[in-house]
Formats: structure tokens, C-alpha cells, sequence
């Protein structure tokens, strides 16, 4: 253990607008911790630089999870036990319940939180290629207002997004128009449990008498941070799905992702299994539309 | 003597001796255990693999009048942690040999401000040349040890080797490697140490052996055997990680302690943990094999060499286990195994749990699959035509007079694992099935106890004793670390002494109370050490029949009656006898020739995997072991030595990955050494046939390494039967696999218009 | 310890520090110490509840899993902050009034444990599924006991254990642990 508690200064503000005027009145000086799942690790391997911290932990407005006919509204610092446990999650967007079952071991998920996922911004985030794959939007707040953004557009490099210093992830908006897609999600990691992904694929489609007429695909582990693979998206809406199909769809996915070599895998593995996964998803939904 | 005997308490699953504790959270591990005025200890290590010390510069940030710093120039007595060839220095002394080496020892009273203080510590190297593979020491273009880096060889002839190779119907060669393996035992090393002049130094430790680090302790400190005493915290794990490993860290408490003037515990975090603690010998193991036209084997010619890291420690002593443990449970006329243990600047590798042999049968068993696919032979089969037999010479023309029942095991693993119809409906579904599965199988041995002469070197002195208030105790320096020591010991004595398994006791694991009867390593303790206890239960009583009137048969009552009226008459009720060698034990050290183990434990294990061809992981979906230990003392521990063996091996084969770069581990985190975890390890099926020991206590041999010597092999090979394709490598993660495999992708074998 | 007593002696609410109010195995108590201090040091040193135990620091091993207000949680990885106005259990709230909790009997009737230091957080794990989960399939058991390394028994022993406990609480037999547990893809 290489930290320092009497060097962190951390507070719990009792409201959501506490919290807001704190990061507002000194921008760029106060980090957010809810769950502490990664940042507390950071802390025992003496590598945590942030010396003043705001606990979002306990407010009830950000863990909230809300349903309209539309759409789901989760709270940031939700937690995955709460998103596993929500009946319209797990019913209506199997992807999202699926990440957070995977994302570590159950005394994880009762306290990493969907919105810290989002915000520590790691290549390999559990819950990002589902979101990506549903087109979920994210909604940011600050004592200056509200403010809504597709989610993929919230990574802006490794490790950095589009918050601004005295602003905090709210929820993720998803919609509910995904009952009919075709829903696949894969993550490929180093053990069956408690496992950071190497490589992981989400994708939801609508297919219709063997073509796509709508294709979303994300991933994990193939670039800086999670991303929607829009080439490989061209290459197949529209497309009948062929062996023609998926050559194509495979050049442009090899095209336009960027793996490395690093502690838990190689580029060469990583690029392989992520075109095995895009197979494997376009032979499922082929079989589907034969069987249909 | 006993061996057959019908007996009440050995053979029964009774509970864990101090299962309680653990279970209620009593047990006092080190870092549970605080003493009055406790200062905490840290060490300061080398950034740099190789190097000569050039300045050592103290932050001025820091007020280092509040410290204890500790540096080699402090040692009173030899700067040399105690082992076999007593080369590793306690401190570095104006050079380093490998990252993270102990340079600096470093203590306050506030472990945070400890802390900040390893981090103000500034060392500069003037760099030498480091080599960091077996290859690149062998070449030996840099000494980097001794006068050639050799660490140590060994040769094992039997028979002409050279005379078989013109007439042999098939020569059948192949290279084969193990990697590092980190023991992770879920508590990180730690010390407590107390100096004071008048009664010297004082340790509480989580270690296996107590006496190993008394002896460097009083090297380091020049001190007397009655001046040093070393006491066993609860063990939160160890498998061979805490036989030598503790001497260092005790060493460096007990200096700081003597440098301040409190009691000073270092507990190692788990990064520094991986980083700097010992680990399995990476080996590489060639094999050259001569046979008949019917496969039976003609010469085995074994070309053995491990990575002993930058000191010696134990790497001779791993390599006498591989080397005799090489030529697999076969008989073979002829064989030459060379063994070569190299040095490299990284971290000493030390013991764990199988101590050579695994890395030696990984290779033998993935050999004997290489062996048959060149012949066209059953796998099975070709083991069949090879077995040793009870009468039979092996390698080191040991005549086996016990019982070899490898047959039955085998018939009975094949049975138990439905081998051959599984491997036929695999063979049938593998080719439209994105899973490929497989069946694997792995023979062997593993020799119980020290070899050749070594326990009689060891000469342990082990029994018990009554106390005034009526506790009967084991009087052992043998330790319980998860393995069962206290229990199996407790039961043997119960029923030699025909009391009640909970009239007996454990004596503190302290060397101010117990004897020395041995180290807890290399599978003794239930054979060599029960054996000990079995014999002074049985003295005791003779001695109370003789002197005290114990009646033939008695109550508890009466029995403690009857130690009252001894210890009237001696002043002591206390039973200790020394080892007894087996008669005709003969070994020659020089030769390698003779008897090299009292005892074998035989086993076949069965492996089924599923290979993923999307992402070309393999999992082991279900595993069998069918074994030989002699008698079991307790089932439900003993199958648990088993299952726990397994899935470290499991781990090992498929898993576990030390990664390093210029000479550090990289991957020093949990979070990337994988280990398999409760959903990872297959069920483990366990089965025991049971040949008593003569030598063992109450026909007990020993079992805790034997199950970490099979599986790997055994799932390699059921990969091979999966997919066709022989890997020879572990660690095998799926990147190797897709290394392999990965020609065809998944898509081109399912028809698509 | 008694409700409102300091564990450090100084008076609650020390101005550099809120003082933190929690339940711990049912005693209310108050602490002052950083509101960083981690939660499992707080319980180990302030507490001198030692059952809960550190393994790596980094929430993989689980040997520090306790149960806040009802959950499993990894207690290296909870700010102390967080825990005010928490009911916490550790392995020293199981047993009741001197009787081992049925897990921990099973545990030593089914060789649960060997080395120990896995245990109490093995045990809030298991603990925490019957509670949710009284009759658990053997895939539940080995997904709930997922973040809890245990490196001497390779969990045969644990599972068996832990269908021992769910049996003898409910009287009902469960799923054995070695059928084939785990979910095909």
C-alpha cells in the first residue's frame, strides 16, 4: 500500500448542486470519485495525483435510473449491479445487463459505476461497445446548464473526453427501439471472470431478408478509446450478407482500427479475434434470416 | 509395521486442526500481529539488472535523523543469507545482480512517512552488460556468475546411450519449454523481528521452514543457536514461495530492529511481492529417443537446462528433482540425461511446488504424444508398452520393490474419464463445430522426500510430549500452511498414542519449543516426518507400559495418570526419535546412482479441453486424476492437495505469464498475472488407489507436489488431439494458439455463398 | 467498543476530519481518521478487526470483501468517507452468540479452507449469495465466489461448502457443485 490518505482531501457534498457549485467555484481542482474502483487502486500503488476529491457516492439524483416509453435514463454513478438488476435493462437492452456482469466480480459491480466507466476513459471499457452499439446519448451538467451528446462522440483521444473541467457526466440516455434488432455482443479477455478485454465487439442490426438495413458496430481494445467502426458499418448497410459481404466488411474493419501490442495481447491477436467476432456475428445473423 | 493395520482416526476426514480460527478470523497472520513500540521496515532496491553501486544520495526533503537506515557495511556477521551455496549476499555490497536486488534497508515508525522515504532515496549504476536468457548464458560471451555462469550440472547415465542410435527402428526428437510461475499466495510475505543484546533476535514470520532461517540469521548476526528464535505466524499460502525466500526478508527486519532499537515488521504489498520474490525455474528440455519397430523405448538421451536467476539458492537442488524425474514413469535401458542449471541477472527462481519435476514431465509427457504421432501409435498405448513394473531398474537403477500399479490407474483414469468414447465423438464433431475439443493424458511419478542421502543428512528430530497440564503435543518444526500439517501430524499421533483425535495438540511452531525435523518442502511430511511421530507415539507408550503402569488398553484418563506417575520418576514426559534411514538405501551422489527416493507416488491424470477457434483460448472443460500416495490420512485434505495442485497447474499451462522487460516483471499486478479463478478451473475429479508405504506414517507418501507434475502436459496434449497441431511452449495463452492455428479463419471451414 | 466512543480516543468530529458513523457487525460506532484512510484499514487498524484481510490492494482477490449496507464489496477499494452512516458485516459478525454461521460449519465439515487467508472473504461472498440466492445452481456459486481467489483448495472444496450451507439452511438438497457448471457460449 503506496498512499497517503492524510495527503487527499476528499469531501461528500449532500446534493447533486453542492457538488456542482464545488467543481464550478475551482475548475479543474476537484475529481470526481463514485465508486472508487479505479481510482482507489491508483491510490494503493501510490500513482493517484489528485489531492482534493468529490465523493459522488450517495446522491441519489445521479444514481437514479429512470424509464419513459422511449427511452432509459442512468443516473452516472448507477452501479452495474443496479443496471443487471433493472428489469428493463435486462429485458430490453441485453447488451448493457451482459457488460455488466462481465465487468469484474460481484463486489466490483456493486460499486464500479457506468458513468466512471465512461469518464476513466479506458480502451477497453466493459460497457462502451454496448452503448456504442445502442447509439446511447450522454447528458453532462454544470452550474451553467445541461448539455447532450451522442455518446460516441464524448472520447476525444486516449484517456481524455469532452467535459469541461467544472462540468460532470449526469446519465446515458438510451432508446427503447431495440426489441426487433439483432443484438451481439462479445468480449475476449485474458479469463473467464475478472478480465480486462483484449478485444470486444457489440453490434445491433436489423436485417431483412438477408440485408442489413441498419448496422451499428463498436469495439473495444482496437483504438485509444472505444469506438463505432462507421467503415465497416458502410461496408455492410445495405449489403446482403454473402461471403462477399464479409470479406469486405473485414478489410474495411482491419482498415480502420489501430490495436497495439501491450501487456495483456498483441495487435496481430487482436486484429485476428476481431474479425473472427465480426464473422461470427454476420454468420449469426445470417442463420437468423434463414431460419426466419 | 502399521501400514495395514485397521486404524480410527487415520483415514478419516476429521476437521482441520485449526480450521476453527481461520474460519471465525482469529487466525493471527503476520500483518494481524502488532508488538508494543512497532516500527515498520522497508527496502530499497536496484532499478537496474546488473551494475556497480557509483553514489547512494538521501533527498534533503526528507528529516532521515528519524529513520533507521541499514546498509550492508551494518552487517555484524556474513553478509550472506544461508542455503546451499551461499552466494546471495543479505545486502548488496557495492554491486547488483538483478532488478529489484535488497540494497538498503530503511525504518519508521509511520509507514506512510516510510513510504515517501523509499521514494527519496537516489542511487546511481554504472551499468554492465546483463544477460537475460539460457541461450545467452550458455553462449558465455558475458560471465555474469562464477567463472563460467554455470550454477550447477548434473549427469545421470544408465546403460550406451550412444550404442542405440544405428539399430534403433525410430529416433524421435523435440525441444520443449516451461516458463517463470509466480506462487501468489494470497498473503504477502512478511516479518516481525525484536533484537535485543541480551537475548538476541527474535522473529515471527509466514514462512515454511523455521530452522533455515534461524541458520541465516545466525550467519548474519554471528550469533548462537540459543540467541536465535524463530516462530511461524498462520501461513496464508506458500508452496515453496516461503521455503527460502523468508531468510531474506527476516534477515532485513532483524537488522533494521538492531538499527533502531524497536521491534520492526515488513510486510511486502503485492507489488513489490511479484517484483522481487522468487519464482519456478523456466527450463528448456530437449529430448532425443531411440525405439523399436513395437515403440518400446531403446535410449532416451535428455538434454535438461534451467534459468537459476542471479544466485544460486536452490537452482542445484530443483535440478537434481528434474533430472531425476526426466525419464518418466518408463523403462528405459539406456539414458543420458545432462542437466544444466544457467545464471541470469533477474531474480533468483527458487521452490515451487513440484520443484523440477513438472518442468521435467511437461516435457517427457508432451514428448511420449510426439512419439506416438511419429509411430502411428495409441498414445495410451505406447505408454502400455513402456510402463515400469514392479522389480524393474529405473534411470538411476533404483530396483522398484514396491508395488508400480500404473496399469490400474490408467485403466482406471480411461474408465472414469470416458477417454475413448469422448475422443471419438470429439473427433466427430470438431470439424463443423466452432469449439474443437480434445482428450489429453499425462504418466508419472513424484519421488516423497529429500533425495538420495538427504534426509538422512537432515537427520530430523521430531515426537511429542505431555505437559503438567495434561496437552499432549507434536513436537515438530514442520509447518502448516493450507497443506494439513497440523491435522495429518495430530491424527498420526492420536492414533500411535490411542487417544482421541482432540486429546493432541500442535507445539507452537517455535524454535524455542520444537526440534528440528526438517524443512516443510519436497512431499515429507506426512511420509518421512509421520513416519517420525508415529514411532515416539508408539515409544511413548512402551515407555508408560514399562515405567508407569499403562494397562494394555486405556482411557484417556488413565493415560494422562500414567505420564503423572512418569514424569514423577523422569522429571519429563517427552518422546523424540531421529530419522531412520530405509535399510539398502544406497545413493551416490557422484553417479546419481542408487536409491534416489524412499518412496514414489504414481499418477495418470486426463485432460479435456475445448479450444476456441474465434478466439483460440483453451479452457480445461473437465479433468481427472487417478493417483498413488500410499495410505490417505485424511481424504477430504488430501483430495483438496489434489484439486489445489491442478488448478495451479491449470494455471501454469494455460494462464499464468511472468512478462519481463529489461530484466523487471512487468506485469507485478493481479490484475495482469492471471491465475484462474472459480470460474475458470474445471470440476476435478479425484480418485485414490492406496498401496501403503513401509516407510511413510501409517503407509503414508507424500502428496503435495504430485498434482502440480501432470496437467499441463496432459492439456497440451488434449490440444494437440483438438486441433492437430503440437505445442511444445508454456505458458500457452491464446495469442500462442492463434500463433499456431490461425491460418484458417473460422469462416472459411462454414459454407457461404 | 460503545456507541459514540472514538476509536482513536480523540473526540468525534476533529476539525481536520469528519467523523465518520457507522454500524460495524452491529455496534455503532464513531471513527476519525482521513476520509480517505481505505476502508479495510480503518476496519484492521482502528478497529483491530483483523479477520478481513489484504491480498493485492487492487479489488482481484477479494480477500478484503466485507458487506456494506447489504452488499458485497471489495473494502481496500472504499474510501472510509464513503462508508458514514453504513451497516458493515466482516467475517467477525458471522458467527452468532459463540455458534459458527451454517457456511462456517460447512466449511469445516468440507475442507473449505486450508491456508485461511481467502477465507473471511470468501465467506462474506458466499454469505452474500444465499442471502440472495438460497438454493444457488452450481454456475451461481461459482460466479459469486468469481472475485474471490483462493490459490490452495482450486475451489472444489469451497463449492461443495458453500451447496453444504444452502442445504442445511433450507433443508432442501441443492445443485452438487460438480455438475457441469459452467455457461456455454
Amino acid at each position: 500500500m503506496r498512499g497517503n490518505p492524510a495527503m487527499h482531501d476528499l469531501v461528500a457534498p449532500a446534493s447533486l448542486d453542492a457538488v456542482l457549485d464545488l467543481l464550478a467555484s475551482e475548475p479543474g481542482k476537484w475529481t470526481p470519485i463514485a465508486g472508487g474502483t479505479e481510482l482507489m487502486v491508483a491510490f494503493a500503488a501510490g500513482r493517484l495525483t489528485a489531492t482534493r476529491l468529490v465523493s459522488l457516492w450517495g446522491i441519489p439524483d445521479l444514481r437514479a435510473i429512470e424509464t419513459t416509453p422511449q427511452s432509459v435514463i442512468i443516473g452516472a454513478a448507477a452501479t452495474f449491479l443496479d443496471l443487471r438488476r433493472h428489469g428493463v435493462i435486462s429485458a430490453e437492452l441485453p447488451l448493457l445487463a451482459r457488460a455488466a456482469s462481465w465487468i469484474g466480480s460481484i463486489a466490483n459491480q456493486t460499486r464500479a459505476t457506468l458513468g466512471g466507466n465512461l469518464v476513466n476513459g479506458s480502451p477497453a471499457a466493459d460497457s462502451s461497445p454496448a452503448l456504442l452499439a445502442y447509439d446511447a446519448e450522454i447528458e453532462m451538467i454544470s452550474v451553467r446548464g445541461r448539455r447532450r451528446l451522442p455518446y460516441c462522440e464524448f472520447h476525444t483521444g486516449y484517456k481524455s473526453n469532452v467535459l469541461a473541467p467544472d462540468e460532470l457526466l449526469y446519465a446515458i440516455h438510451l432508446q427503447r427501439r431495440f426489441a426487433r434488432h439483432k443484438q451481439y455482443l462479445r468480449k475476449v479477455g485474458t479469463r473467464r471472470a475478472m478480465a480486462i478485454a483484449k478485444v470486444a465487439l457489440g453490434a445491433t442490426a436489423l436485417v431483412e431478408q438477408n440485408v442489413i438495413h441498419e448496422i451499428r458496430l463498436a469495439a473495444a481494445s482496437l483504438a485509444p478509446f472505444p469506438i463505432r467502426l462507421g467503415q465497416t458499418e458502410s461496408a455492410l448497410l445495405g449489403q446482403n450478407i454473402s461471403r462477399a459481404t464479409v470479406l469486405a466488411a473485414r478489410q474495411a474493419l482491419l482498415s480502420e482500427v489501430q490495436p497495439i501490442d501491450d501487456i495483456r495481447s498483441t495487435a496481430d491477436y487482436r486484429r485476428r479475434v476481431a474479425t473472427n467476432l465480426l464473422d461470427e456475428f454476420l454468420l449469426e445473423l445470417r442463420r437468423e434470416g434463414l431460419r426466419a | 509395521m502399521s501400514t495395514h493395520a485397521t486404524t480410527r482416526i487415520v483415514g478419516a476426514s476429521v476437521p482441520r486442526k485449526e480450521g476453527i480460527a481461520k474460519l471465525l478470523g482469529q487466525a493471527l497472520y503476520v500483518d494481524d500481529i502488532e508488538r508494543e513500540g512497532m516500527w515498520h521496515g522497508a527496502t530499497v532496491r536496484s532499478t537496474t539488472p546488473r551494475g556497480i553501486i557509483r553514489s547512494i544520495s538521501f533527498d534533503r526533503s526528507i528529516d532521515w535523523s528519524e529513520f533507521a537506515i541499514v546498509a550492508a557495511a551494518d552487517i555484524p556477521g556474513e553478509n550472506c543469507i544461508q542455503l546451499i551455496s551461499n552466494d546471495q549476499p543479505c545486502l548488496a555490497d557495492g554491486k547488483v545482480n538483478h532488478c529489484e536486488e535488497a540494497i538498503l534497508l530503511l525504518a519508521h515508525p509511520d509507514k506512510h512517512k516510510l513510504r515517501e522515504a523509499v521514494a527519496a532515496v537516489h542511487i546511481d549504476y554504472d551499468q554492465l552488460q546483463p544477460v537475460f536468457t539460457i541461450e545467452e548464458s550458455e553462449r558465455q560471451d558475458v560471465i555474469v556468475w562464477g567463472s563460467d555462469n554455470l550454477l550447477k550440472s548434473f549427469l545421470l547415465e544408465k546403460g550406451d546411450v550412444d550404442s542405440t542410435w544405428e539399430r534403433a527402428a525410430h529416433i524421435v526428437e523435440g525441444e520443449y519449454r516451461t516458463g517463470a510461475q509466480e506462487h501468489l499466495y494470497i498473503e504477502n510475505q512478511g516479518i516481525i523481528a525484536e533484537y535485543s543484546a541480551e537475548r538476541g533476535v527474535t522473529v515471527w514470520g509466514s514462512l515454511q521452514c523455521p530452522y533455515y532461517v534461524v541458520k541465516s540469521l545466525k550467519a548474519v548476526f554471528d550469533l548462537p543457536d540459543e540467541k536465535v528464535r524463530v516462530i511461524q505466524a498462520e501461513t496464508g499460502g506458500a508452496f515453496g514461495g516461503k521455503e527460502d525466500f523468508p531468510s531474506n526478508v527476516a534477515c532485513h527486519a532483524a537488522l533494521l530492529a538492531m538499527k533502531c532499537g524497536h521491534p520492526v515488521k515488513i510486510v511486502y504489498d503485492r507489488l513489490e511481492d511479484l517484483a522481487a520474490t522468487t519464482k519456478r525455474h523456466p527450463a528448456r528440455v530437449r529430448h532425443r529417443t531411440a525405439l523399436d519397430r513395437d515403440g518400446k523405448l531403446l535410449a532416451m538421451e535428455i538434454d535438461l537446462v534451467t534459468d537459476g536467476g542471479a544466485y544460486a539458492t536452490l537452482s542445484s537442488t530443483v535440478l537434481s528433482r528434474a533430472t531425476l524425474h526426466a525419464t518418466g514413469p518408463y523403462l528405459c535401458p539406456n539414458v543420458r540425461v545432462h542437466a544444466r542449471s544457467w545464471a541470469t541477472n533477474f531474480v533468483p527462481y527458487g521452490a515451487f511446488r513440484g520443484f523440477g519435476a513438472p518442468q521435467a514431465i511437461f516435457a517427457m509427457e508432451r514428448h511420449m504424444d510426439e512419439i506416438a504421432a511419429v509411430l502411428g501409435i495409441d498414445p495410451i498405448e505406447l505408454r502400455r508398452r513402456n510402463f515400469l513394473h514392479q522389480g524393474d531398474d529405473n534411470a538411476t537403477e533404483q530396483r522398484l520393490r514396491e508395488p508400480v500399479i500404473l496399469d490400474q490407474l490408467l485403466d482406471r483414469a480411461l474408465k472414469e474419464s470416458d477417454y475413448s468414447a469422448k475422443r471419438a465423438r470429439f473427433a466427430r464433431e470438431n470439424p463443423s463445430s466452432p469449439v474443437k475439443r480434445g482428450m489429453g493424458i499425462a504418466a508419472f511419478y513424484h519421488g516423497s522426500g529429500f533425495t538420495g542421502s538427504g534426509e538422512v543428512y537432515l537427520n530430523s528430530l521430531a515426537g511429542l510430549d505431555v505437559t503438567p497440564a495434561g496437552n499432549v503435543r507434536v513436537l515438530v518444526s514442520n509447518t502448516e500452511f493450507g497443506q494439513g500439517t497440523n491435522t495429518i501430524l495430530t491424527q498420526v499421533a492420536a492414533e500411535a498414542l490411542g487417544l482421541d483425535y482432540s486429546a493432541v495438540t500442535m507445539a507452537p511452531p517455535d524454535t524455542g519449543v520444537v526440534p528440528n525435523s526438517g524443512p516443510t518442502v519436497a512431499s515429507r511430511t506426512s511420509m518421512v516426518v509421520g513416519r517420525i511421530i508415529e514411532r515416539a507415539g508408539l515409544q511413548l507408550i512402551a515407555q508408560l507400559r514399562e515405567h508407569a503402569g499403562l494397562a494394555d488398553s486405556y482411557t484417556r484418563e488413565e493415560f494422562l495418570a500414567a505420564c503423572e506417575r512418569y514424569r514423577a520418576a523422569k522429571g519429563e514426559v517427552i518422546s523424540l526419535c531421529r530419522y531412520e534411514a530405509p535399510a539398502g538405501i544406497r545413493w551416490d551422489d557422484a553417479t546419481y546412482h542408487g536409491e534416489a527416493y524412499g518412496a514414489y507416488a504414481w499418477a495418470v491424470y486426463v485432460a479435456q479441453v475445448a479450444v476456441d477457434s474465434i478466439t483460440y483460448s483453451a479452457e480445461v472443460e473437465d479433468f481427472w486424476a487417478v493417483q498413488e500416495a500410499g495410505r490417505v490420512l485424511n481424504p477430504v485434505l488430501a483430495a483438496g492437495q489434489i484439486e489445489g495442485g491442478i488448478a495451479q497447474a491449470v494455471g501454469f499451462a494455460l494462464y499464468e505469464k511472468v512478462v519481463l522487460h529489461d530484466g523487471r516483471m512487468a506485469n507485478n499486478q493481479m490484475t495482469n498475472y492471471i491465475m484462474p479463478t472459480a470460474e475458470d478451473v474445471p470440476p476435478i475429479h479425484v480418485f485414490f488407489e492406496q498401496v501403503p508405504c513401509p516407510h511413510g506414517g501409517f503407509g503414508a507418501k507424500g502428496i503435495g507436489e504430485l498434482p502440480h507434475d501432470g496437467p499441463a502436459p496432459a492439456i497440451v496434449n488434449a490440444i494437440r488431439d483438438a486441433t492437430g497441431v503440437a505445442f511444445n511452449a508454456i505458458p500457452l495463452l491464446p495469442e500462442d494458439l492463434y500463433a499456431g492455428l490461425g491460418e484458417n479463419q473460422p469462416i472459411e471451414e462454414l459454407a457461404l455463398p | 467498543m460503545s456507541a459514540n466512543e472514538n476509536a482513536n480516543g480523540a473526540a468525534p468530529g476533529n476539525a481536520r476530519w469528519p467523523a465518520i458513523h457507522f454500524t460495524v457487525n452491529g455496534k455503532r460506532l464513531v471513527v476519525n481518521v482521513p476520509p480517505m484512510k481505505r476502508l479495510l484499514d480503518v476496519l484492521r487498524e482502528d478497529l483491530r478487526l483483523t479477520g478481513t484481510k489484504e491480498g493485492c490492494g487492487e479489488g482481484e482477490c477479494g480477500s478484503c470483501s466485507v458487506r456494506m449496507n447489504g452488499e458485497l464489496v471489495n473494502s481496500c477499494l472504499v474510501p472510509v468517507l464513503q462508508a458514514d452512516g453504513a451497516e458493515i458485516q466482516t467475517v467477525e459478525g458471522l458467527a452468532l452468540d459463540g455458534n459458527l454461521h451454517p457456511l462456517q460449519e460447512a466449511f469445516l465439515q468440507h475442507g473449505g479452507a486450508q491456508c485461511g487467508i481467502c477465507t473471511p472473504g470468501m465467506l462474506m461472498a458466499a454469505a452474500q449469495l444465499l442471502e440472495n440466492s438460497p438454493h444457488p445452481s452450481g454456475a451461481e456459486i461459482r460466479e459469486a465466489l468469481a472475485g474471490n481467489l483462493c490459490r490452495c483448495t482450486g475451489f472444489m472444496h469451497i463449492f461443495e461448502s458453500v451447496a453444504a450451507a444452502a442445504d442445511a439452511q433450507s433443508a432442501a438438497p441443492v445443485a452438487t457443485a460438480q455438475e457441469p457448471a459452467r455457461h456455454a457460449r
